[in-house]
């Protein structure tokens, strides 16, 4: 099924853990310590670089980009060391997740409190992935090289429903 | 004696770099297909995708894996072998790897995911230090084999001082344990390796050196062989499956390394690979 961000955002509710989806839209890429600056920053109420409001995490930190490129091999990392965090950006309205692996039973609770998504890349075929990728812009934080936060507009990205409601694929 | 210039050491070093992330193995390429039953299941897309992956990173040159990895690289100097520089003094082969990883992961645009610090987390921003272990051979060649390995399947690798009593059985038990505590996060189907025996310090390096091993290829020692098989069997019952989500296979293979240890001691390292298998040795 190929959905937008915002198609997704509307029907949450109607998938289910296990559904096979491709999805179009803008994402940003966010990792360990782009997630602690975030959460930092929230905490002592200044402004974010990003709009947290229906936004897509993307757990990821590509490979530079090659001068005939769009973007270099952009594949999923483990969600489950950004899960301490994940509720606070929940709370303030990221809606989908994308990344590899289980999470933990606060995060699954807090997908299902917010209303939110937890989709599945499949790991180590970042070249597969990059292919799908349309555009990428620096964002945030370049000192963390790899881990800065990216604009990533994607088209037909494949992606399983992990988390959903009270279903998760695990 | 041969004289090697770290020039050629570092050249051969910084293509490998790029080899070994943009060409799977074939014999990983090969396990990973035996697997695919044209099915319509989830594992299937996930094993299709696999080698839809391999195929698009080695014609355009994408990384296999955006985790292009830590740099280990496994040598064999041969005794008669003398590392010189330009200038025909002696050098080192140290620094001449290190200079190659650090070319190579430039050239090539791969990842540079090497901190300085464990707290501080300053990025080096050209993938050093590697971590290079040195043995020496008879002859007059330089052996290295690379291994590129992923941050997500070493955190799921465990090392445990087990007992002499615990016998296989402990073993098993522990490698079971394991996997199905972390396996789903190691990128499976992952490949196992198993290091036996030595100490704290070296088990974990017996366990890494497994690695190197081809899928496919037999233990010498005919009793870890049916015992790499035994565990296989049991590892790919437990259907965590390719990313975790059932099926087959959680595993594509499980080697073994042993050495010598104390007769109070049983060293047991599990040194997890995931399916990014990326390895390749040359010979200068």
């Amino acid at each position: 099924m190929k959905l937008t961000t915002e198609e997704l955002i509307k029907n949450i509710d109607k998938l289910s853990a296990g559904d096979r989806i491709e999805l179009s839209g803008t994402i940003y890429t966010a990792r360990d310590q782009a997630h602690k600056r975030l959460v930092e920053l929230l905490e002592s109420g200044n402004p974010l670089p990003i709009n947290l409001k229906n936004a897509c995490i993307y757990y990821c930190g590509p490979c530079p980009n090659a001068p005939d490129k769009i973007i270099g091999s952009c594949g999923p990392t483990t969600s489950s060391r950004m899960d301490v965090y994940t509720p606070k950006l929940l709370d303030n309205g990221v809606k989908i997740l994308i990344g590899k692996g289980k999470r933990s039973d606060e995060v699954v609770k807090s997908i299902k409190k917010n209303k939110a998504i937890y989709l599945l890349a499949t790991g180590g075929v970042g070249a597969l992935i990059a292919e799908r990728v349309k555009s990428f812009k620096l964002i945030a934080f370049e000192d963390l090289g790899p881990e800065a936060i990216y604009e990533i507009k994607i088209e037909d990205f494949p992606l399983i429903v992990g988390i959903q409601g009270d279903k998760t694929c695990f | 004696m041969i004289k090697i210039k770290t020039d050629t050491i570092i050249n051969k070093v910084s293509e490998l770099c790029g080899d070994i992330n943009f060409n799977l193995p074939q014999d990983v390429y090969d396990a990973v297909s035996s697997y695919i039953k044209n099915d319509n299941s989830v594992s299937d897309d996930i094993l299709k995708q696999i080698i839809e992956n391999a195929k698009i990173a080695k014609e355009k040159k994408i990384a296999l894996c955006q985790d292009t990895g830590t740099a280990n690289f496994f040598v064999k100097i041969g005794r008669d072998v003398e590392v010189v520089d330009d200038n025909d003094e002696k050098s080192d082969i140290l620094s001449a790897i290190n200079k190659g990883v650090s070319d190579g992961y430039t050239k090539y645009y791969l990842r540079k995911s090497i901190v300085s610090d464990p707290l501080n987390r300053i990025n080096t921003k050209d993938n050093t230090p590697a971590n290079i272990y040195i043995d020496y051979v008879d002859g007059d060649k330089i052996e290295i084999t690379m291994l590129a390995k992923g941050g997500g399947s070493e955190n799921a690798s465990f090392l445990k001082m087990l007992t002499p009593l615990d016998g296989w059985n402990g073993i098993k038990n522990f490698v079971i344990e394991s996997i199905k505590l972390k396996g789903a996060n190691a990128c499976p189907p992952v490949i196992v390796g198993l290091g036996i025996g030595g100490d704290f310090a070296s088990v974990g390096l017996l366990a890494k050196k497994a690695l190197l091993r081809k899928i496919g290829s037999k233990n010498i020692k005919e009793e870890y062989n049916t015992k790499e098989q035994e565990l296989l069997e049991e590892i790919n019952k437990l259907n965590i499956g390719p990313m975790g989500l059932g099926g087959m296979p959680t595993a594509l293979a499980v080697f073994i390394e042993t050495k010598p240890c104390h007769i109070a001691s049983m060293p047991v390292a599990i040194n997890i690979q995931c399916h990014s298998c990326r390895r390749k040795t040359i010979i200068i």
